[in-house]
């Protein structure tokens, strides 16, 4: 169960820590854990578990194809292995890996691919994935998730810890805006309804979730109702809530720090033509590659911010 | 070396084996999954701690067959050392069958990795050895690769990984026939100085020939410690060993039987079986 905090604030911790923090209480209790990284242990806040846990910490170097096989090796000897490098590097550096040794043979093998989309700032555009969430959702046994704030993202990688297979779980690395309470829980493959509307649906992931709330009010202060859904399991989608707030607000905007193609416009639009088709826009990156730059210039300067949600939602009313 | 004659029987059964299923399917890659057959036989007949009858024992040996389309060399010995009838052989790639071209563990019991996209195995051979060694344990794994599939990247991230992680539970056979589909090594990519490049990555490396069972035995007994550098053996082999015909074509990495090299199979089929090793 999940409870919604309305102040919008900026999370205490940063993802980063969160997943440093996580991964060395799990070690810390003897799960069977090996966390792989490739040369990139400082960014993630991960040198100090390393270097107290050197047997569970592993720095493989820039080698991201031979990580994936690597952790692919672990799982079928037992381990627990999550694997850590920027989105980009995660994704489309390694894309056969992801399918021949991880997901077509099914092993147990957590990615964490951070600096999603424009977060990535000012490694700019080389650095920057639009395209990891659409390419990753194309293997078939794949679970892909985009993860909210640091309540979510500790209560996933808890979560992941028990779940066996290959999934995909991407975030930013520094500190989210905080949108759920503490002790909040969460069911992978389940959207979370965190304000109900009559007419029109905001649905929305990763940073995108916390413009779509700002949207909704701006709405409200326009008189229209904005319902909001924050899909952080962009796969399996949760197909129910889609048709029923079709159903039920008539419109649709997706909401996404990624390309609109392949990612969750696309699989939002998928559900609503084969089961309740409704007009929609997509709020997202369109048809270019990324830039240097701040987040604020960034969400800006690529469409990504509340102001254009409004927009979009507009264009439907 | 326990029973030298016995591996040699097994060698002859699975090349027997192997060139029965793919001639019954009509094309399929004979020279590579030839050339691996001696290692294979030495592997699966004396070095590896196995038990067919659990082929999950969390205590034995594992093999990873890096250069996947020698899968039938495989499952001929797979079949031969009773993980499934030998009767099954005679499926490879049929409809809906469970021994696909390239290995797949979900599919065919005793397969411990799936494979076929070159430079992947290595990386999990490398995962296992790397998970045996930080628990301690005694399990040992070995990984086939072909001289083609160097031509990966991912290979040479892998050798640096192994060496870093002084690996010496992983033995990696680098299978060196020196062809690859389009040509010999030397038209395509050549390989130069091969042993040398293993030395430099500092990997113990011996060169044997690829059809001597003893010399491969010898090769990777007594079991390597800790001290020890991780182990390469460089089989000097020929494509399509084993069989005249084979070793003679100038390309024997795919073949699509004609009548005429049908018969040439056959013949050779029916001297392995005659032979008294």
């Amino acid at each position: 169960m999940f409870e919604v905090t309305l102040e919008l604030q900026k999370d205490a911790v940063e993802m980063r820590k969160v997943y440093a923090n996580t991964v060395r209480e799990k070690i810390v209790e003897n799960t069977p854990i090996i966390a792989l990284e490739a040369d990139l242990m400082s960014s993630m806040a991960m040198d100090g578990v390393h270097k107290d846990h050197p047997q569970h910490v592993i720095n493989c170097g820039i080698m991201e194809a031979n990580v994936i096989g690597v952790a692919a090796g672990l799982s079928l000897t037992g381990r627990v292995p999550f694997v850590h490098t920027f989105t980009a590097f995660a994704s489309r550096r390694c894309f056969d890996q992801l399918f021949m040794s991880l997901d077509y043979q099914k092993n147990n093998v957590k990615i964490i691919a951070s600096d999603a989309g424009v977060s990535a700032c000012h490694n700019g555009g080389t650095h920057m994935s639009f395209e990891d969430m659409g390419i990753v959702r194309g293997l078939a046994n794949s679970v892909v998730m985009e993860v909210t704030d640091a309540v979510m993202f500790r209560n996933i990688l808890l979560q992941l810890m028990d779940l066996k297979g290959f999934y995909w779980v991407r975030t930013i690395r520094k500190q989210a805006t905080q949108v759920y309470k503490e002790g909040s829980t969460f069911t992978i493959g389940k959207a979370n309804l965190l304000r109900d509307g009559s007419d029109v649906t905001l649905i929305a992931n990763g940073i995108m979730v916390a413009e779509a709330l700002k949207a909704a009010e701006m709405l409200e202060r326009e008189g229209v109702s904005a319902a909001v859904i924050d899909m952080f399991t962009l796969k399996p989608i949760d197909k129910d809530i889609i048709i029923k707030y079709a159903a039920k607000t008539g419109k649709i905007v997706t909401c996404e720090n990624h390309s609109i193609h392949n990612g969750l416009g696309s699989a939002v639009a998928e559900v609503l033509v084969e089961n309740h088709p409704v007009p929609m826009r997509r709020v997202g990156v369109k048809e270019r590659y990324g830039q240097v730059g701040t987040q604020e210039f960034l969400q800006q300067e690529y469409g990504l911010t509340a102001e254009h949600i409004l927009e979009a939602a507009k264009a439907l009313l | 070396m326990k029973d030298v004659q016995e591996v040699r029987e097994l060698a002859r059964h699975i090349r027997i084996e192997t060139l029965k299923m793919l001639t019954g399917l009509g094309f399929g890659h004979y020279g590579g999954s030839m050339s691996v057959v001696e290692t294979l036989a030495v592997l699966y007949g004396d070095v590896m701690r196995i038990d067919p009858t659990k082929p999950d024992w969390q205590e034995r040996d594992y093999f990873v067959l890096s250069k996947g389309h020698a899968g039938p060399a495989l499952y001929a010995t797979l079949a031969l050392k009773g993980y499934f009838p030998v009767s099954e052989l005679q499926t490879l790639n049929q409809n809906g069958t469970r021994l696909p071209s390239h290995p797949d563990r979900l599919r065919t019991t005793g397969v411990d990795a799936t494979t076929g996209s070159l430079g992947q195995g290595v990386s999990i051979a490398a995962g296992m050895a790397l998970s045996h060694k930080l628990a301690g344990r005694s399990n040992r794994v070995f990984c086939i690769l072909g001289d083609g599939e160097l031509n990966e990247g991912q290979c040479w991230e892998a050798f640096q990984f192994i060496a870093h992680h002084n690996l010496h539970n992983l033995t990696l056979f680098i299978d060196y026939n020196k062809q690859q589909l389009d040509g010999t090594l030397d038209e395509v990519i050549k390989p130069f100085d091969l042993a040398g490049k293993f030395s430099a990555f500092g990997f113990d490396v011996q060169t044997i020939k690829g059809d001597d069972v003893e010399a491969i035995s010898e090769a990777v007994t007594p079991v390597r410690h800790a001290e020890q550098r991780p182990l390469v053996v460089i089989l000097d082999s020929i494509k399509g060993q084993g069989v005249k015909y084979l070793e003679q074509l100038a390309n024997s990495h795919h073949l699509r039987l004609t009548p005429d090299v049908k018969l040439e199979i056959e013949n050779a089929i029916a001297e392995l079986e005659a032979a008294h090793v």
